[in-house]
């Protein structure tokens, strides 16, 4: 029994052999291994079907808006940092509409994990390319294949020093469940890319697939070594996978910002402080 | 001679980075503390140098104190050449000009007093830098307040830079007092005001500021925003607040994480605010649709100015009414508000974070820019305080986020606080807050989310009523920032006939209002196009608005147009 699984029967809205189940499992697994209290962990999502992740986990859930979760993860983590926070959704939500904020909450470094469902196409719209989707890939919107290139979020992550990447898949569930807990471990703002094949819309990204194509970081690889990381980031012949990148000297916004261990609902406007500002416009 | 028996309004005009706006803050400060009433807006060029600004300062004995835009300039100061032709609409009869003939040039047919501005800020500091210290050294020998008040600020405001500049900034200013002295005689000036002698324990505020410190006297512990103008100030007061009250500042990457991260905080339990303009309110359009579908308090302050888009971005409008009405998809309650008066700018603020927990919708407070931008003083007495009621419930194992309830107010858990789990979606979702597609739920949660506006109705506050609004045959009605320019007009027109109306509440509006405007005509002033608060009184309460006085050139309504605009009906 973990403390997570739903207390009740749950009709799950995944289909049969989605590569979101053994997440859900290795989610669970990873959270009762580092002693949470459901209690204290909220997970954050966007829309579409990685985001309904929180749906079947028993802890704080706070599903909002498509490309969103980024920043109502940040806002949560502000106004209570003792709460551990996860910020979870698919790749077109968080590569695509919410792209801004990736690269935009990596600059501030809140405390909170950001885990990618990576399947690289769109599910809950049923087949379109997603910002991931590899070229000429053949879809509803492109017939002829897909005319762009791919989204790189290992690279992108590295350029704007996001101080914990990493990529998993959960076709090896024992590495990916180490990973998500060192990510969620971390003390910063940590992103696991996570391979989450898409059954029903994407027959060229499979399990085989991702096996295929991927293979281990290297032993020898110091994460802390950003040109390194780098050069892994741009592999493309076997994706790498493990932490891609490590960096324990950056501060976190919430201590930069002065945050005290107290949540903010907690916090009382003082009378004193209050007069002597209102003082100030005598 | 000229008189000025009511107020006198100057108007100092120049260039963006002339210090016209030194001048204006100087005035207000100097001619309060000695006693009279003063009001000052300002009006500017979207640029950060060049072009033509000016700002107006009024100064009233306090007893009738004016707290409104007039076209009228009593004085003008000219700073250049540009400003005067910027502002020769608004020369009248009684218009004197002040300016150097070698800036300005030939002045025109106007009346033109030939002051040494840039000759004395040279002779005193050996800087044109000093001109404007110059200028508000001779508005003050014109009213012939006591040198003294000058000195006094001037030192306060420049010790940190040290004797010298003190030194300098004195003598300028002392020597634009004897010159403003001399031609207050010469041109045969009266300036009959009294000031007053009680010392009033009162504070300056300008809009903005007002608005601020009702967002930290209402709790607000978060807000994050992106800079928009005019509604940058709010971000920047609570920012410079922030380590005093342990407020939280985040400067997001756009309007859209701006409301996430509020939503966010919110739903863990902070008193969330986000601060922005029209055009960045389309932008978190989606997040107020979230905070009604998820029942997680906001506070959302959108400083007006003119659209569609850029518009014209550092003026003045009521456009977006029906933006705030109607803003985020489906159907969900919420309340809007728009304070009139600075004092009730800074318990609106107050009131918006209440109404937002209490009944955990999505709150609005409008302004604009002339409101922001506009200063008077507000006595301490009368400032508004609302005590902070966090409206939180400490959860239970059985919690339930969407407990049915009679009123559909459930007791709002959060994260960390309790033994049970929050659960919100956006998704239509059942009592637990996980998602359903259940049908017969969707009508509850549906009921649930909307039933409150009865409540929300029956507790919005009553518009307040004025001139006499009861024996009227005719309401005038104001809301937001129109009501300082209201109030002077009727009082001057003095009719018996007409009433005034101002809403600081323009949604949802309090059934009883209706039992007021009964057999009455209705006139609703607005600085928008289409009178969209008119439409709304007529959708709300049904009621018949016979005239609409529109503006929307991106200037505020002046008395002195409002007046015409009013005298046939007096």
């Amino acid at each position: 029994m973990n403390p997570f699984d739903m207390p009740q029967e749950t009709d799950i809205a995944w289909c049969p052999g989605c590569g979101n189940f053994p997440l859900l499992l290795i989610l669970k697994n990873a959270l009762r291994e580092l002693g949470k209290d459901p209690k204290e962990v909220v997970i954050a999502s966007g829309i579409g079907q990685a985001a309904k992740m929180p749906q079947y986990v028993d802890a704080h859930m706070f599903n909002g808006l498509h490309g969103r979760s980024i920043p109502a993860a940040m806002g949560i983590k502000l106004a209570n940092r003792n709460l551990t926070v996860i910020a979870e959704s698919g790749d077109g939500d968080i590569y695509g509409e919410g792209g801004n904020h990736l690269l935009h909450t990596a600059r501030r470094n809140p405390d909170i994990t950001v885990l990618v469902h990576n399947n690289m196409v769109y599910g809950l719209t049923k087949g379109q390319a997603s910002p991931t989707s590899e070229e000429g890939m053949k879809n509803p919107i492109q017939p002829d294949g897909v005319i762009v290139e791919p989204f790189n979020p290992i690279a992108v992550a590295l350029a704007v020093d996001v101080p914990f990447i990493a990529r998993a898949n959960v076709g090896d569930p024992a590495q990916a469940k180490e990973i998500i807990k060192a990510a969620i471990s971390f003390k910063g703002f940590a992103l696991v890319d996570l391979f989450v094949p898409c059954v029903v819309f994407n027959k060229q990204n499979t399990y085989q697939w991702y096996k295929d194509h991927t293979c281990p970081v290297p032993e020898r690889h110091d994460p802390s070594n950003k040109a390194a990381a780098f050069e892994l980031a741009l592999e493309t012949e076997k994706l790498p996978l493990g932490i891609i990148y490590r960096n324990d000297a950056r501060e976190l916004y919430e201590d930069r910002l002065g945050i005290t261990d107290a949540p903010l609902h907690e916090r009382e406007v003082s009378e004193v402080a209050f007069q002597e500002l209102l003082a100030g416009y005598r | 001679m000229s008189q000025y028996s009511k107020d006198v309004s100057i108007a100092v005009g120049g260039s963006a980075g002339q210090g016209i706006q030194t001048v204006e803050a100087a005035l207000v400060k100097i001619l309060k503390d000695a006693g009279y009433g003063v009001f000052a807006c300002k009006e500017y060029m979207s640029r950060v140098r060049g072009g033509s600004n000016s700002v107006e300062v009024r100064v009233s004995s306090t007893s009738a104190p004016r707290r409104a835009y007039v076209r009228r300039i009593d004085f003008l100061f000219a700073m250049d050449a540009a400003s005067l032709e910027h502002l020769r609409w608004r020369i009248g009869e009684g218009t004197i000009v002040f300016g150097e003939r070698a800036q300005v040039g030939d002045p025109g047919p106007v009346r033109f007093v030939d002051t040494p501005i840039l000759r004395f800020a040279n002779e005193a500091g050996g800087n044109p830098i000093y001109s404007n210290t110059v200028a508000l050294g001779t508005i003050l020998g014109l009213l012939g307040t006591p040198f003294s008040g000058a000195e006094d600020y001037l030192r306060s405001v420049f010790a940190r830079k040290g004797e010298d500049i003190v030194g300098k900034n004195v003598e300028a200013a002392r020597k634009g007092y004897e010159f403003g002295k001399h031609a207050a005689f010469v041109e045969d000036i009266s300036i009959p005001l009294t000031p007053s002698e009680e010392k009033k324990d009162d504070i300056i505020l300008d809009g903005t500021t007002a608005l601020g410190i009702g967002a930290v006297a209402g709790g607000c512990d978060f807000i994050s925003s992106y800079p928009m103008s005019p509604a940058t100030g709010v971000l920047a007061f609570l920012a410079k607040e922030a380590k005093r009250f342990g407020i939280v500042v985040d400067q997001a990457e756009d309007e859209i994480s701006a409301i996430n991260a509020g939503i966010g905080a919110s739903y863990a339990g902070a008193r969330a605010l986000v601060t922005t303009s029209g055009g960045g309110f389309d932008l978190m359009q989606e997040g107020v649709s979230l905070s009604g579908m998820i029942e997680t308090p906001i506070v959302i302050h959108i400083g007006q100015r003119p659209g569609p888009a850029t518009g014209l971005p550092t003026r003045t409008e009521q456009g977006d009414l029906n933006l705030a009405l109607h803003a985020g998809h489906g159907e969900f309650a919420r309340a809007i508000f728009a304070p009139g008066t600075l004092s009730e700018a800074v318990g609106t603020m107050q009131q918006a974070f209440e109404t937002a927990d209490r009944y955990q919708i999505p709150v609005f407070v409008l302004s604009d820019q002339y409101f922001l931008d506009s200063v008077t003083a507000v006595d301490l007495d009368e400032l508004p305080r609302i005590p902070v009621k966090r409206h939180i419930a400490r959860t239970t194992e059985d919690y339930l986020r969407y407990a049915l309830t009679k009123d559909g107010l459930s007791p709002r858990g959060i994260p960390g606080h309790g033994d049970g789990l929050v659960c919100v979606d956006s998704d239509e979702h059942d009592e637990s807050g996980h998602i359903t597609e259940s049908f017969a739920m969707r009508r509850s949660m549906m009921e649930k989310r909307t039933s409150r506006l009865t409540a929300l109705r029956k507790d919005a506050i009553m518009p307040h009523a004025f001139d006499n609004l009861e024996g009227a045959e005719t309401a005038v009605i104001s809301w937001g920032s129109t009501c300082g320019t209201l109030v002077e007009t009727l009082s001057r027109l003095g009719s018996a006939k007409l009433g005034g109306l101002h809403f600081s509440q323009v949604y949802p509006i309090n059934p009883e209002v209706k039992k007021l405007l009964v057999g009455k005509e209705v006139i609703v002033i607005e600085s928008n196009h289409s009178g969209q608060f008119a439409d709304l009184l007529g959708r709300e309460l049904g009621v018949k608005v016979s005239r609409r006085i529109l503006k929307s050139t991106g200037e505020p309504f002046s008395v002195e147009e409002l007046i015409e605009e009013l005298r046939s009906e007096a």
